[in-house]
């Protein structure tokens, strides 16, 4: 087992190595990359800002049930809520969602053209396949992805106000006093290191996961499902470890 | 030209090629054939550097593949065409997005030469009007033919298909075949084609390979079929009854 993971983390360094190789042509690329930024973008925006509108108000509601009866302001509710959705829920979340979606996505469309022939004709031909199908994959995910989450933040953080303003947990002057309280900018910057952190990991995984599968269509959902379940544990590792980094 | 010399290749304990030393030759049809198992698709692929030999060596004019960095890998590699036996054309691409694709990634012509030459391949092949159409809106043998022209596009030295003629009717067979050949020659190209198509054999087999098991049972050209006294080559050819009764009554 361990000769199998030792073997799977140099073919990914090699795949890794042949990626940020000089591509062929510049244009071809960012042809590519500006199609999938849309695919990424456009195609997400619905489903993160979903659960991001509950994501707060989950938050939200949680937290004022938790804190109830306690002798701590209401308006630290508006605080955790800005905070958690900041530090914690808006880039894991977030990540492990488009984890399912892009990842998977990219694990069966790179894992198709592999078993369609389509990498062995752009092998032939002379294109550097690893690069060519990974590479404007990669720079529109750490482009598109951390704008993703921020968006998610902001929805996340009116989504603990729509979860908690109109139903009375507490006042909007108290939730908004909450949100302006004790704001650490780090905090923001903590959060942009783990969505680029996990879009690299995500797209990475997932591409792997699809340029060397073998064999028909049951490799092929394997592959897809193997994307999404190694992106997610890499993910939360990797959360882990920004989180131990960055605030010890 | 490109000359296979003793290539033996291997996976696991099974070998598929048994050290293999032939030239496929500049201008020339150069037929592989053989039984399904026979080693065909693995000598194509490594004839076209998608798998490594063992051992043995594979000579495009005087470079040799083998021992090639990555960089003039690519570079040769501009050099051949490729037709597939699925096409492998890319779905998410028209017919004239696909057969302009080589030309976008490897060369700096302007548009109106890239439209020039692609115009030209699309004729070639008889495909005019099918531009703007996708590889799912059009025929097997128009996928085809669309294949040949994406690997005509570059003007390549070297040319390999991969069993042209899989799933298509005899009549678009013949069609394929002799465009595969006409382009051979008005281009002198060395064309490798990998087939089970006998009747490809007969017509345009101007150098044939025939393997069995990893090694040469025979080789020769298609004038040489029928005369050639050589039991395995008799019954791979002749193998369908029909055939079978055609050589008895030539007989």
């Amino acid at each position: 087992m361990f000769t199998g993971l030792l073997t799977h983390f140099g073919r990914y360094l090699g795949m890794m190595g042949q990626v940020f190789s000089r591509p062929e042509k510049t244009r071809m690329y960012w042809n590519e990359t500006l199609r999938q930024m849309v695919d990424i973008g456009i195609g997400s925006v619905v489903i993160v800002a979903l659960i991001s509108v509950f994501m707060g108000a989950v938050t939200a509601v949680q937290f004022s049930y938790q804190l109830g009866g306690q002798l701590i302001p209401r308006y630290y509710i508006g605080y955790i809520v800005r905070d958690i959705t900041i530090i914690e829920m808006a880039p894991t979340i977030t990540c492990l969602v488009l984890a399912g979606k892009v990842g998977s996505n990219m694990a069966a469309e790179i894992g198709g053209m592999r078993q369609k022939e389509h990498i062995d004709a752009m092998e032939i031909m002379g294109v550097n396949t690893a690069a060519y199908l990974i590479m404007p994959k990669l720079i529109a995910a750490l482009v598109v992805i951390p704008l993703l989450v921020f968006m998610a933040a902001f929805i996340g953080i009116m989504g603990g106000y729509a979860a908690s303003v109109p139903t009375g947990l507490l006042s909007a002057e108290e939730y908004i006093r909450g949100l302006r309280s004790f704001f650490d900018p780090y905090n923001v910057t903590m959060m942009m290191v783990k969505a680029v952190t996990f879009s690299f990991l995500l797209t990475t995984i997932s591409c792997y996961q699809g340029y060397y599968v073998k064999g028909g269509s049951i490799e092929l959902g394997k592959a897809s499902t193997q994307a999404v379940v190694l992106s997610d544990i890499f993910i939360l590792l990797s959360d882990y470890l920004i989180a131990v980094l960055l605030t010890g | 030209m490109i000359r296979a010399e003793h290539i033996i290749k291997s996976f696991g304990d099974v070998t598929v090629l048994k050290g293999i030393d032939f030239v496929f030759e500049q201008g020339k049809n150069n037929l592989v054939i053989g039984k399904s198992g026979a080693g065909k698709t693995v000598l194509l692929k490594i004839l076209v550097g998608l798998l490594q030999p063992t051992n043995g060596h594979v000579w495009f004019d005087d470079l040799d593949l083998c021992t090639l960095g990555k960089k003039e890998l690519r570079q040769l590699r501009m050099r051949i065409g490729m037709l597939f036996q699925g096409s492998a054309l890319f779905d998410s691409m028209t017919v004239e997005e696909n057969i302009r694709f080589p030309l976008d990634m490897f060369t700096s012509k302007t548009r109106k030469e890239k439209d020039m030459r692609v115009d030209y391949c699309l004729e070639r092949v008889d495909l005019v009007g099918s531009n703007r159409k996708y590889p799912s809106e059009v025929s097997g043998g128009m996928q085809k033919r669309v294949g040949i022209a994406r690997s005509i596009v570059l003007e390549p030295d070297y040319l390999f298909c991969d069993e042209p003629n899989s799933g298509l009717d005899p009549k678009t067979s013949i069609v394929i075949d002799e465009l595969i050949s006409d382009i051979t020659k008005e281009q002198n190209i060395t064309t490798v084609i990998n087939t089970h198509d006998m009747n490809s054999v007969l017509e345009i087999g101007d150098n044939i390979l025939l393997l069995n098991l990893g090694n040469i049972a025979w080789s020769g050209s298609k004038d040489e079929v029928l005369d050639a006294d050589n039991e395995y080559l008799q019954d791979f050819i002749f193998a369908s009854p029909f055939l079978k009764k055609i050589k008895e009554r030539m007989n």
